[in-house]
């Protein structure tokens, strides 16, 4: 896979994670031009594009689009069911999930696909051992925070 | 992973007072984070959300370089950074501190730095260095969440060439107690592949072992390394073919454990990966492809629930089916499957479903006969993807009686379509279509000006040259050349009596050369008609000021008589004193032309467009005017960039006095391009902005490869078409007698033979008649373009006695005659073979494999090799609950030479000097290949050790050797016949540099034979730097000087000084010399000279200077890129230091 993005139907980016080096330019660029074409995409259509001289899987999910650019060689229909994996794993990480929950807490939706896609292919097709990674980590982070957070509150105002 | 982590927090004290995880989301929403997002989602404009976003940029600009911030809140500041640059605003600033985070900060803190590090940075950047150490220390820390962090973020991007400091910490964690720092390590390995696949070469046992790890997670991941391996050098992993048969039947057969099911299915990602390393092992191989059949029927049998996810493995399969050798059983389901793909009402599948049709439409066109009326409807379905793929199909299926159908539809599509992408795939079709089967001339030049005004100046280069270079060579019917070009000339004429404002500039090209040269054709056209016409295109703003030339040089070959002159003298009134030197000079000419009629038709001769042209890119005619200018104390001419970087540096030494400059190159070719209309084309495909730049800059000749051309010089195709038609002129198209069609078609229910149908199903079935002509009959199988090689050869045979004159003849008389017998013949032959190895047609290595048999095909003893190795494994395959991978068994053999006694084996002349590393190549069951190469004074030597590590003998060993970039001649003595058991054969080849790059790679292939069996082959490749072929060369300054100035290629950069010592050039200079064999003619204050060659006669020189703690380095040499590939490993000389 090369990229991935996650945005609105308002074409705001939520995320994006790149599997292959791109220029700070070009990346502008083609996530601009992706997100016109899939935007003006109507529902009943097919999920796949070509775009340049990538394959472009895309799948909507509430106000979210998800789409990935993969190779000419790779598998459309098995993209799709990436995509909807990593729903499922946000999903069932923060319960019902809703493009604010993504919105708010980025860094994790980051972790969770690092925990699931390492280098642009598959890690971890299973949802419990994805998640449990995510929430053993959590869980070492937040144990860390809470004594100090009060203190550093304090400590700013 | 759950008693990874578990241990890991065990080892933390205070683990009770946790929150519940809903708490941190509650948490961050309330942050300054949440602050920054909600405070931008209540803006409305833009320029209020860039307000915002600054000031916020600013504040952590002013924090995170701030001594106070702690860790903690670095990750805070870290988290809005990231976000920040999501919107799209520049934070490079915070680049470093993420790096510092990263390694300073706690494990959680770490977390964070990892994730703005990979999100920032990509592997090319120089920041990126900075992270080694930090990932170095994670690696080996106890806490193995950090060493996950270190492995994702080394899967995510690692500088290339620091691979080798980690790498022996990765490798070591492939012996993890972990599964999960296992399979990281195996993704990380696996990205090292991707990027430096040399760097990892020694390790492919490891791979076996991570192949056959108890663990499938760790299993899968090995699979990504086999897919890009096998994918390289398939000839390599073959006896891993029953392996990967056998794991993906416990697979397919429900053998994992749950956990790896998705939505009910066994593993799917595991599946499609396994049947992707198949489908590479078994094409063009029937012996690994017999091994395959029955887990691929399996496989389809099992898919069968009705779910996207069944359908993605059972369009892998049908894809591994088509790919691999064929078997008619499989390839019966496959061709069902396809069918409900395209039946199906799902978008995606029916996309999918046309997307296999168009692969598998050359090996079988029945298939696409069958689904006629389904991919007419898709002709016109709304979604302009279905539409496209349909067209790509149509495209492959094209004949010379559909064409225009086809072509027709594909026109439609363009003008409707905005994507340029498309656009100039599609016209480029249509043209390589029109070229191979235009009907008549006016179809061919009215499709032409579509294609010229629909791709305007977007579509490639070559499609306007190719079509001049067609109307211009002409073929072998004088008669034909003069109506084809007489209705070029008149269709032109009146597309600019029209609206010329409206064509693009590159049609407005090709008409103006076309006039120019043909319109003397036209009887009742005047030349001043045509002059007047032209000159209005001159007045046009729209006119670029290239296609101006091109008009320009137009007229100069028309001007004639007294109201042709008296045009011509207004415009050279106009552009005589024009700002833009070429048209001027171009105003000029036509002036003198217009008045001088003997001048003009010495220089520009009428109907001289095949008469080969010389150009002198040397431009040695004017070396007598420089050489006087010179003597008369002109400064010799040197490039704009480099008389710049010279105004730049006037402080410094100067070697050379300032340039002047001359416009020389213009001038040079100004008489050229009457005959050759490429060479203003191809300047105008440089100032256009056409995409496709990069591969076709430079390059004067006219790129026809690939496209085939039947309106060459043996006449069109139109011509010999009819000829071909013969075998199936009375099968009419499929629809409307389906009596006759073949049987595929017969079973077919859409097919409505003969009831009543309404107007618009009637239209349809029209069109598909039209469509699909030609189609499925006996004489389709070498219409269709796959078949290429036949159908030529079934020309020439057809072709053979006429003679060009009579062509004309011919078309007539074999619309009636019947076919010949060596025809029918062909015919028959071909589809008689069709059925036995349809995919192999290419290949003729497999067919003669057929012949003998399938036992003979890949040798002996592979097949016994991988039979062991399943029984071996077999009873713990059916015990446990997880995979075992059939153990591969790494080949270790005990005796395998080692490096120390393979020296003993270099050649004697050899021995004396001094030779890199012996590196294995690759190895077999009975060949290990190692090499390595040593430096002579004129040429480097590659010593390959060729060692036979099996029990009998090996004869006939032949070694070839092909590099692109260098120069491989067999040094003569030691030409290899054979090898005896356990024993080592050398072979040394001398090698020269063609074209310098900064790494050069040899490839080459070793064919041997046992004195029983089948010859065999390996591949290998071997790379080496350019440093390996750098000497020094002992120039004084004087000659330097003189070098200097003769060398036209060069390149400036900035390098690193080494400044630990007292001299730092001097020191910079003395590791240059040690690590390149640099020869330092002179240091001089701040600057330094230096000299090198490459190998015998390739001078390069360097000229560096300090400046302001940096080395300015410049370059100079008379070859091409020989100084940017130095500039390379200077750089990287110094880097490691």
């Amino acid at each position: 896979m090369r990229f991935m993005l996650l945005f609105s139907r308002q074409g705001k980016l939520r995320l994006q994670k790149w599997y292959t080096a791109t220029a700070e330019r070009d990346k502008k660029k083609m996530v601009r031009e992706l997100m016109q074409i899939v935007l003006a995409r109507k529902p009943k259509m097919c999920s796949f594009l070509e775009w340049r001289d990538l394959k472009i899987v895309y799948k909507r999910y509430a106000s979210l689009y998800f789409c990935c650019a993969i190779e000419e060689q790779d598998n459309e229909l098995i993209t799709l069911e990436v995509i909807h994996r990593f729903v499922e794993l946000l999903d069932k990480y923060f319960g019902s999930v809703c493009e604010l929950d993504i919105i708010f807490n980025f860094e994790k939706a980051y972790f969770i696909l690092d925990e699931f896609l390492m280098g642009g292919e598959i890690q971890d097709t299973s949802k419990k051992s994805v998640l449990k990674a995510i929430e053993q980590a959590d869980l070492l982070q937040e144990e860390d925070e809470s004594p100090r957070s009060v203190l550093e509150e304090m400590g700013l105002a | 992973m759950s008693d990874v982590v578990e241990k890991t927090l065990t080892a933390l004290p205070s683990l009770l007072s946790l929150d519940s995880h809903s708490g941190a989301t509650k948490l961050s929403s309330t942050s300054k984070l949440g602050n920054l997002i909600r405070g931008i989602t209540e803006l409305t404009s833009k320029h209020e959300e860039e307000k915002l976003v600054q000031r916020e940029l600013v504040s952590i600009k002013e924090q995170v370089s701030s001594p106070n911030t702690s860790m903690r809140q670095m990750k805070e500041l870290m988290v809005r950074a990231i976000y920040c640059e999501m919107l799209g605003y520049e934070t490079s600033f915070s680049y470093i501190h993420a790096i510092k985070l990263a390694q300073q900060g706690t494990a959680l803190e770490k977390r964070v730095g990892y994730l703005a590090v990979s999100l920032f940075l990509n592997e090319s950047h120089e920041l990126l260095l900075l992270l080694v150490n930090t990932v170095l220390k994670d690696l080996q820390s106890t806490n193995l969440i950090e060493v996950c962090m270190a492995l994702t973020v080394v899967g995510q991007m690692f500088p290339k060439d620091m691979i080798p400091a980690i790498l022996p910490l990765v490798e070591e964690k492939l012996n993890h107690p972990k599964e999960i720092i296992r399979r990281k390590a195996v993704l990380a390995l696996y990205k090292f592949y991707l990027i430096a696949p040399n760097q990892v070469q020694h390790i492919h046992n490891k791979f076996r072992k991570a192949l056959c790890d108890k663990d499938p997670g760790v299993m899968a991941a090995s699979l990504h390394i086999y897919l890009q391996m096998i994918q390289d050098n398939p000839e390599g992993y073959k006896d891993l073919t029953a392996s990967f048969v056998t794991i993906l039947k416990q697979v397919v057969g429900g053998k994992l454990p749950m956990d790896f099911n998705y939505h009910s299915v066994p593993a799917p990602w595991l599946q499609i990966q396994l049947l992707r390393i198949l489908s590479f092992l078994g094409k063009n191989d029937q012996s690994s492809s017999e091994i395959i059949y029955e887990v691929l029927d399996e496989s389809l049998r099992r898919a069968e629930i009705n779910h996207n996810i069944t359908y993605a493995i059972l369009y892998e399969c049908v894809k591994c089916i088509y790919t691999i050798h064929p078997k008619s059983e499989l390839l019966e389901k496959a061709a069902k499957c396809i069918g409900n793909f395209v039946l199906s009402p799902k978008m995606n599948l029916k996309y999918l479903g046309l997307k296999a049709l168009t692969y598998v439409v050359q090996q079988d066109p029945k298939l696409a006969l069958q689904h006629q009326m389904t991919i007419i409807e898709c002709l016109d379905h709304p979604d302009l993807i279905i539409k496209r793929e349909t067209l790509e199909l149509l495209f492959r299926i094209t004949n010379a009686q559909n064409v225009t159908v086809i072509v027709e539809k594909m026109l439609e599509f363009l003008r409707v379509n905005k994507d340029d992408y498309t656009t100039i795939d599609l016209v480029g079709k249509v043209a390589e279509l029109a070229e191979k089967y235009a009907p008549d001339n006016e179809w061919f030049i009215e499709t032409m000006s579509t294609v010229f005004s629909v791709g305007g100046d977007v579509m490639q280069p070559d499609i306007p040259n190719s079509f001049l270079k067609l109307l211009s060579e002409g073929f072998d019917s004088v008669e034909e050349d003069r109506k084809l070009r007489l209705f070029a000339v008149d269709s032109y004429v009146s597309l600019l009596q029209g609206e010329p404002g409206k064509l693009p500039q590159r049609f407005l090209q090709v008409i103006s050369w076309v006039l120019g040269e043909y319109s003397y054709l036209s009887e009742e056209l005047e030349a001043a008609t045509v002059l007047r016409l032209l000159a209005k295109l001159l007045d046009m703003k729209s006119t670029s000021s290239e296609t101006k030339s091109w008009v320009l040089v137009a007229m100069t070959k028309l001007c004639e008589g007294g109201a042709g002159v008296s045009v011509a003298q207004e415009v050279c009134e106009t552009y005589s004193s024009s700002l833009d030197t070429v048209l001027r000079q171009r105003a000029q000419e036509l002036q003198h032309l217009s008045q001088d009629c003997e001048l003009r038709a010495r220089v520009l001769p009428r109907d001289a467009g095949l008469e080969p042209l010389e150009v002198d890119s040397s431009l040695s005619f004017l070396d007598g005017f420089v050489s006087e200018a010179l003597a008369a104390g002109a400064a010799p001419y040197k490039p704009p960039h480099q008389r710049q970087e010279e105004l730049a540096q006037s402080k410094a030494l100067s070697l050379e006095p300032y340039g002047l400059s001359l416009p020389i190159s213009m001038s040079s070719c100004s008489i050229a391009d009457r005959q050759s209309p490429t060479l203003l084309s191809v300047s105008s495909g440089l100032s256009g902005d056409s995409p496709d730049l990069s591969h076709k800059g430079g390059s004067t000749t006219l790129k026809l490869d690939g496209v085939k051309r039947v309106w060459g010089r043996e006449g069109y195709l139109s011509q010999r078409e009819p000829v071909e038609e013969s075998a199936h002129v009375e099968v009419p198209s499929p629809l409307r007698s389906p009596s006759q069609q073949g049987e595929a078609e017969s079973s077919h229910s859409q097919t409505p033979a003969t009831t009543p149908t309404p107007q618009p199903e009637q239209e349809k079935q029209q069109l598909a008649s039209s469509l699909f002509v030609g189609l499925g009959s006996h004489s389709s199988v070498c219409l269709m373009g796959k078949s290429e090689p036949t159908t030529q050869r079934f020309r020439r045979k057809a072709k053979g006695p006429v003679s060009p004159s009579a062509a004309s003849e011919q078309i007539s008389n074999s619309l009636v005659s019947t076919p010949s017998t060596a025809n029918d013949l062909l015919c028959n032959n071909l589809l008689d073979s069709s059925v036995t190895s349809e995919l192999s047609v290419s290949s003729p290595e497999q067919t003669s494999q057929l012949s003998q048999g399938p036992a003979a095909a890949n040798g002996t003893c592979d097949v016994e090799l991988t039979d062991g190795d399943v029984k071996e494994s077999s009873p713990s395959l059916v015990g446990g609950n997880s995979v075992v991978a059939a153990d591969p068994a790494p080949h270790e053999d005990p005796d395998r030479p080692e490096g120390l006694c393979l020296n003993t084996h270099l050649p004697a002349e050899l021995s004396g000097l001094c030779h890199s590393e012996i590196t294995p190549l690759c190895s077999n069951q009975s060949l290990d290949l190692s090499a390595c190469h040593v430096q002579k004074e004129d040429s480097l030597a590659l010593v390959v050790f060729i060692y036979n590590s099996s029990d009998s003998d090996i004869q006939q060993i032949l070694l070839e050797l092909d590099s692109d970039e260098l120069e491989v001649s067999c040094v003569c003595d030691s030409a290899v016949q054979g090898a005896r058991s356990h024993s080592v054969a050398v072979c040394q080849y001398s090698l020269t540099v063609k074209r310098p790059s900064v790494h050069v790679e040899v490839v080459g292939m070793v064919s041997y034979q046992f004195p029983v069996g089948t010859p065999q082959s390996v591949q290998f490749s071997y790379k080496l730097p350019l440093t390996g072929f750098i000497r020094p060369l002992t120039v004084s300054t004087e000659e330097y000087g003189t070098m200097w100035l003769d060398f036209s290629h060069d390149t400036k950069q900035k390098l690193t000084l080494i400044s630990d010592g007292q001299e730092p050039l001097a020191d910079t200079l003395n590791v240059l010399k040690k690590k390149l064999q640099l020869h330092v003619v002179e240091i001089i204050g701040m600057e330094g000279i230096v000299a090198c060659r490459l190998l015998r006669d390739q001078p390069c020189l360097m000229h560096c200077r300090l400046h302001a703690g940096t080395l300015s380095v410049w370059l100079r040499s008379p070859v091409p890129d020989l100084p940017d590939c130095l500039m390379y490993h200077c750089q990287r000389a110094l880097q490691e230091h």
